[in-house]
């Protein structure tokens, strides 16, 4: 690798240097290209040694409204989002304003100098970058004019503050995939304005980054694409689906990834098969298909799909198919905020289905868990012959997330109790499909394609016996909807367990699922120094395993951190715990945004000083 | 399977007729749904279908229900209201080598599930898909459905006023590969339309006309009994003649009256010319000739249209002959642990 030399900024004399610790937004508009360069920045950064995030906050538009990326640099390893921004690079001149105003005092605020606006201020530095006329200078033809002008930035950035351009080289080889000419085009241009910058913008902001080493043996993954190479590993058979924000990008990294992982080499011929449904109602009844003929099913959806998907739910539940459902949730009700964040859809979930139902739920909080998700899933759905729902959300399914390296699968597939000829052969008494021969609920069941004469049976959403004959009979039912609990309770010994951080002497438990860990985190440091002690547990599945219960028994006050409105995971721990509802406290958050550490710190502060 | 010769007791696989029934219908004596049923049986056995190389699907309604009163050695699943051809399609990958048979009606097929009938026909799933028409809600107690002429009085539900919709002009528009219309008082039709259906390699969209006894049967009504046996008119003399025997065309028609067709499985299905003659391949020719007759009146039955060239949704993945995806295990499903470090790199 060359090792590309560029000038950097020497640091303003007086300036104290403010050392791979602060935000940076650049606001553009949506479909200018700029995901590119956002992703670059972020990338850069993350080979630089340094923890990074980066949280993009988009509308639901394709072309023209406004969005922002915004990439935070952490030397202590916080990743969570933050209220506040350091640096702003303004290039929409609708939000130029509003973005100006952003910037926190003493900060730093980039513009592309052809957007005119005569408001300045004096507790910031004002760059201006000459986007246009260095992009026609860089040769680019005038078709990708607007493309590469997001370089501009980039450079102008690096130079500034400090970014390898090395890293950068890496990140942009890796992007187009190693060819040479749209390489060569982008970091041509990024060395220009990077050396632009340095000739010529006096540098009076404290914000530098540095290479660390805290990124060792991490990756960068979002949780959708995490999820589809967990769900391939898994040996995923069948998945339908149906296009909708944020959860769109599972289906599509699977598609993009199977082949080359599953294909046989020799023949192309492929051992699963994927269909893109007419709609949800079809993308869950066809999974639901390949589920009950003894396929590894999944389906993925936001909460419009999942609320289309209940009816079929309920037969599956009933009829005890397994299928895996990820719900990549949005804000709701109904289309809601389509591109924000939530954890809105844990009670319809849990809940899903007419009559009595009860679902089992795993919670990822990070790329790691998503794909380890991704295949465990289908052991648990199989081994309990019943839905299995996976509730990710925006913020984790399509943000860049540092992890830990995808593990390969520790566990053997688990295809549950299945009998096969051979196994109907070996029976002693008659087989039926709903019956519970080992007492934990789940009997054995048979699948299409079984030649035994006494393999075959009925599927129905119907009251159904032992055999699955139709039955209206009321002990029947209620002895199969007793067993349904049965199984349920076997499947909570199993689940995933939470996740638990202490801190010695800490009285106070905060109890939180999903993408906000890492806000939990840092807020918890912040307590501490503010002489609140506490330990958290993050739950990773529904049913609750012990370990929850112990937990809200343990501690003399338990905030339970969500984002939704209602407090859905407080109102699902009061019903389960009842005995603990006097010391659950609800702190819901629901503002479309991933959760900020200083949000998370404010509000258990303001219930401490009660 | 060895081909056994039958003693008449038994098929040439040695199973009795009994053993392709199923449970005890619930249905109303009368109702056309159980004539279809047992025209299934019929047509199953004298094809010598394994039964546990068939698999039953269907949707909600008195037709739906009728999977559970033929085959029981076979699979099933009676899934929801208007939604049978999502879960036959995700099913069909279980085991590609499996036939499938599904029942609706025509509440499930045109009301509620026609957005499912309709891509179900896009993507050619080989499957026999059974419209069991009465023109009303048996199950929900004699409600219109959307196949129900303008004009028909019912009594708890006064007049439609609107068009129907008619289920073979849908198919054609949507380039279904075999389409056919029959009557469930014409049995013997029934039984020939079915064993060619279940011999397709694709989509077989089966419209039978099966009155409701009990909520739309009177004679004026174009789903009842006494209506479709004074209006059938039949394309064409239709039978069904399976590979191992010999086509026989009696010499009482002249030639060029009677047309031939070699299905997929070197079976022939032999169309004989009536009034004139019909090319089903022309699905111009047939749109314009149900359209003609639903204009005057007639009960047109017949194979509609027919084309087998176009391949089966599961021809169109290119999954494995020998094996079903469903025996498969660990070892073909879960990439080995190599791949997963360069996995790992590609992620940045
Ligand atoms: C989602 C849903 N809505 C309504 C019903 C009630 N329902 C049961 S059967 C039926 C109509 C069936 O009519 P058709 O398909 O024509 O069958 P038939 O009984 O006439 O054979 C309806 C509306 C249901 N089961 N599910
Ligand atoms: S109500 Fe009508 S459709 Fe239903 S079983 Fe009776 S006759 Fe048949
Ligand atoms: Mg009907």
């Amino acid at each position: 690798m060359t090792i590309v030399k560029t000038k950097t900024q020497k640091t303003p004399v007086g300036v104290k240097r403010v050392v791979n610790d602060f935000s940076f937004t650049i606001a553009t508009m949506n479909g200018s290209g700029s995901q590119t360069s956002n992703l670059l920045l972020l990338r850069a950064l993350f080979k630089m040694g340094i923890p990074v995030s980066g949280k993009n906050l988009f509308p639901s538009n394709i072309q023209g409204l406004p969005t922002w990326y915004t990439i935070r640099v952490s030397k202590d390893g916080y990743i969570a989002r933050r209220d506040e921004t350091e640096i702003v690079v303004a290039l929409n001149k609708d939000t130029f304003v509003e973005d100006l105003e952003k910037v926190v005092p003493g900060g730093a605020f980039y513009y592309a100098d052809h957007l005119k606006f005569n408001i300045q201020r004096d507790d910031i530095t004002m760059y201006p970058m000459p986007v246009l006329k260095l992009v026609k200078e860089s040769g680019a033809p005038t078709a990708l004019r607007d493309y590469v002008a997001n370089m501009v930035y980039v450079g102008s950035l690096a130079g500034m503050m400090g970014i390898d351009m090395d890293k950068i080289k890496l990140a942009l080889e890796f992007h187009f995939g190693g060819r040479q000419k749209p390489i060569d085009l982008n970091f041509g241009l990024i060395q220009a304005a990077a050396e632009w910058a340095v000739d010529n913008l006096e540098k009076q902001d404290p914000f530098y980054v540095e290479p660390m080493d805290a990124t060792d043996g991490l990756i960068l993954a979002d949780g959708n694409t995490s999820a589809a190479l967990g769900s391939i590993y898994g040996g995923v058979q069948f998945l339908s689906w149906y296009p909708i924000t944020p959860a769109s990008s599972l289906p599509e990294a699977l598609i993009h990834n199977i082949s080359d992982l599953r294909d046989d080499p020799e023949t192309g011929e492929k051992n699963y098969a994927i269909i893109q449904a007419e709609d949800e109602l079809a993308a869950i009844g066809m999974a639901v298909g390949a589920g009950w003929s003894g396929l590894r099913a999944i389906t993925s959806t936001s909460g419009p799909g999942i609320s289309l998907m209940t009816e079929f739910i309920g037969l599956a539940y009933f009829a005890e198919v397994p299928v895996v459902i990820w719900d990549v949730i949005r804000v709701g009700p109904s289309t809601g905020l389509p591109t924000r964040t939530s954890q809105g859809d844990l009670t319809m979930v849990n809940f899903l289905g007419h009559g009595d139902t009860q679902q089992i739920i795993l919670l990822p909080g990070t790329a790691n868990e998503c794909f380890e998700f991704g295949w465990r899933a289908f052991d648990i759905a199989e081994r309990h012959q019943t839905p299995v729902f996976v509730l990710s959300d925006l913020d984790l399914g399509m943000n860049q997330w540092m992890s830990e390296p995808f593990e390969y699968p520790d566990e053997p597939m688990d295809r549950g109790k299945i009998h096969w000829e051979g196994d109907m052969e070996k029976l002693q008494e008659k087989w039926g499909r709903y019956k519970d021969v080992d007492g934990d609920g789940i009997p054995y069941r048979t699948v299409i394609g079984n030649r035994h004469a006494a393999s075959s049976w009925f599927a129905r959403g119907t009251g159904h016996d032992e055999f699955a004959v139709y039955s209206e009979d009321s002990q029947v039912w209620e002895e199969n909807m007793a067993r349904l609990i049965r199984k349920y309770e076997t499947a909570r010994k199993s689940m995933p367990e939470p996740i638990s951080e202490n801190m010695r002497g800490a009285v106070i438990g905060i109890l939180a699922f999903g993408s906000t860990a890492a806000a939990i985190d840092e807020a918890r440091d912040y307590l501490k120094e503010a002489g609140i002690k506490t330990n958290s547990m993050r739950v990773r599945a529904i049913p609750f395993t012990a370990e929850v219960k112990q937990f809200l028994k343990k501690y003399d006050v338990v905030y339970v951190v969500e984002l939704n409105r209602d407090g859905q995971m407080h109102q699902l721990l009061t019903l389960e715990y009842p005995e603990f509802a006097g010391k659950m406290v609800s702190l819901p958050k629901h503002d479309g945004m991933p959760l900020s550490a200083s949000w998370v710190k404010e509000a258990v502060m303001a219930e401490e000083q009660k | 399977m060895a081909a056994k010769k039958s003693n008449g007791k038994t098929n040439l696989i040695g199973l009795r007729k009994r053993e392709y029934r199923g449970g005890v219908t619930t249905l109303c004596a009368g109702c056309g749904h159980n004539s279809i049923s047992n025209q299934i049986i019929a047509a199953c056995y004298e094809l010598n279908i394994v039964p546990e190389e068939i698999v039953k699907f269907s949707g909600i309604g008195c037709s739906s229900k009728s999977p559970a009163y033929f085959l029981n050695r076979s699979f099933g699943f009676n899934t929801l209201h208007g939604r049978m051809p999502s879960v036959a399609t995700g099913a069909s990958f279980g085991d590609t080598s499996l036939r499938a048979i599904a029942v609706s009606g025509d509440g499930d097929t045109s009301n509620i599930g026609l957005g499912q009938f309709k891509h179900v026909m896009r993507r050619n799933l080989k499957l026999v898909y059974i419209v069991e028409n009465n023109g009303v809600y048996g199950l929900t107690k004699g409600q219109f459905s959307a196949t129900a002429e303008r004009g028909l009085k019912l009594k708890y539900q006064g007049e439609n006023t609107y068009m129907p919709i008619d289920i073979i002009m849908e198919a054609l528009s949507s380039d279904a590969t075999f389409i056919a219309r029959s009557f469930a008082g014409d049995a013997k039709q029934v039984k020939e339309l079915l064993k060619a259906a279940l011999t397709h390699e694709g989509l077989a969209i089966l419209d039978i006309v099966s009155p409701c006894v009990t909520f739309n049967n009177r004679p004026e009504s174009k789903h009842s009994y006494d209506w479709g046996k004074e209006h059938e008119q039949q394309l064409h003399d239709f039978s069904f003649v399976p590979k191992e025997e010999e086509i026989m065309i009696d010499g009482e028609f002249p030639e060029g009256s009677t047309r031939t067709i070699t299905m997929h499985d070197g079976s022939t299905l032999v169309l004989k010319k009536l009034e004139s003659d019909y090319d089903p391949g022309d699905r111009w020719n047939a749109m314009r000739v149900v359209e003609k007759s639903n204009q005057e009146g007639v009960l047109l039955t017949g194979l509609i249209h027919l084309n087998t060239r176009r391949a089966s949704l599961a021809k169109m993945h290119n999954l494995p002959e020998d094996r079903p995806l469903n025996r498969m295990t660990e070892r073909e499903l879960r990439p080995a642990k190599k791949t997963l470090d360069a996995l790992n790199a590609k992620m940045f």
